[in-house]
């Protein structure tokens, strides 16, 4: 199982996670990230593309 | 086991480096980048790190542990290259020899010959730029900035925060028309007036006055005004003179195929980032450089798999290159998100909401959908995006047909 962290003190909702991987990320009812639990191991390389992508380097894949 | 050097130490040497080992190259990698830093986001210069101070360590990028083993030299300038002999040469005289070459040494700011003093204008690309400005930056300080691109706009917005007083003289008719077109450029103008920036529009400076330090500007109407400070933010230049007398086409940075790969027979060589003129085949064949911040992790994760193929003589993926280009912008309280090309659209209208508050704008080309911009929008971007996207089974879905 592939953990996915989000550090919510650096998240500024650019949602650019999202853009690269709908299904890994939703934004909260505060606009900040929330990665989606119980992701496979298939999706590392998605996972961590969006780590990748994110303006604040805010997520971490574990 | 043969040496990869990169040359240049910015996100893209990152990225590339990050790329050449996850695609099995595990020879030595030597990044050879001319700043005195590793590889550091440079977006906040212009908002955050201005506004609240530059710190180095918070802006570095965190390094996957697969590129624990690269060795860094930061701090040293590439001044000449023999790509057949396989050597570059260094500021100090010392040549550094490499099987495969990745090209990354990026932009740097233009500068305009304006007669008048030195002191007191700057430029932002790098950390040492923004820590010398933010020394200068402070209430009531007359903040001239010369260009109004998303860098000048960034930073008249953050100069506001901090209390100067900020005009923006530009050559264009509106401010970041090209990527957006005259629509959203009024529209943003006027944003900007609203707190109290003040605009010289299809004007340029023709002096600086003042004895040792700027004082004022003088523009090409005769217009003069006070100033203590000039931020020049009138584009950039590629960083290509290093690669002087090997032959290549240095037209707008390095032109590159849709592997990333330099046409050099005699060495393997890829560019990536901001130097990179690329095809993508998103937007027809016409090859580009785009200065935006995804680019050199999207280019650089194809340059290193593409040298890590050619390094083990392994079969190139010469197949489209098709990464979306994505920018963002915060200034005050709003964000500018965009995906796509809109600067070469050929119409632009808003679908959803006001240019003056909350809005989604959609950018055409012939073939249609070429870029979205929402102010204040991020979540309903998504279906435009995907729409971009699908510019590539078109395009396919109409050479088939005509084949």
């Amino acid at each position: 199982m592939l953990t996915i962290v989000v550090d919510r003190d650096k998240c500024e909702g650019y949602g650019q996670c999202i853009l690269e991987a709908e299904d890994l990320f939703q934004l909260d009812d505060d606009g900040i990230s929330v990665p989606t639990s119980g992701i496979d191991d298939s999706r590392r390389d998605d996972a961590e593309r969006a780590a990748d992508m994110c303006p604040m380097q805010a997520i971490t894949v574990l | 086991m043969a040496r990869v050097v990169i040359a240049g130490g910015g996100l893209g040497a990152l990225r590339t480096a990050e790329s050449l080992r996850a695609n099995g190259f595990t020879g030595p990698i030597t990044v050879i980048g001319d700043e005195g830093s590793l590889p550091y986001n440079r977006p906040p210069l212009s908002k955050e790190a201005l506004l609240d101070g530059v710190h180095p360590d918070s802006l570095e990028f965190r390094r996957k542990p697969s590129v624990d083993d690269v060795d860094w030299r930061t701090g040293s300038a590439i001044t000449h290259s023999d790509l057949a002999a396989r050597t570059i040469t260094l500021s100090d005289g010392e040549t550094v020899a490499f099987d495969g070459l990745v090209i990354a040494t990026g932009i740097r700011p233009r500068r305009l010959s304006i007669p008048g003093p030195h002191r007191g204008r700057f430029v932002l690309r790098t950390v040492t730029d923004a820590v010398a400005l933010r020394e200068h930056i402070a209430p009531d300080v007359n903040t001239v900035i010369l260009g109004a691109g998303f860098i000048g706009c960034e930073v008249a917005a953050t100069a506001r925060t901090m209390g100067a007083n900020v005009t923006i003289v530009a050559a264009d008719s509106e401010p970041m028309l090209r990527p957006l077109g005259s629509q959203m450029g009024t529209a943003m103008r006027r944003r900007h007036e609203a707190h109290g920036v003040h605009f010289h529009l299809g004007r340029v400076i023709d002096a600086f006055k003042g004895d040792d330090c700027v004082r004022g500007v003088m523009l090409d109407d005769g217009t003069e005004f006070p100033a203590d400070l000039v931020l020049e933010a009138v584009g950039s230049i590629p960083n290509v003179e290093w690669l002087d007398g090997n032959g290549l086409d240095l037209g707008d940075g390095i032109l590159v195929d849709s592997a990333m790969q330099v046409d050099f027979p005699s060495a393997p060589i890829v560019a990536v980032g901001d130097i990179a003129r690329h095809p993508n085949a998103l937007f027809g064949d016409v090859p580009r450089r785009i200065e935006h911040w995804n680019m050199p992790t999207e280019t650089g994760r194809r340059a290193g798999q593409t040298l890590a193929a050619l390094l083990c003589d392994d079969d190139v993926d010469r197949g489209p290159f098709t990464a979306m280009p994505a920018f963002w912008s915060d200034q005050y309280g709003y964000r500018l998100q965009s995906f796509g090309l809109p600067g070469i659209a050929t119409s632009h209208r808003t679908v959803d909401g006001d240019p003056d508050g909350p809005c989604i704008v959609e950018y055409h080309d012939g073939d249609g959908l070429v870029g979205v911009l929402g102010i204040d929008r991020t979540q309903d971007l998504l279906p435009y995006r995907k729409a971009i996207m699908d510019r590539e089974n078109r395009a396919r879905t109409t050479a088939s047909e005509i084949g």
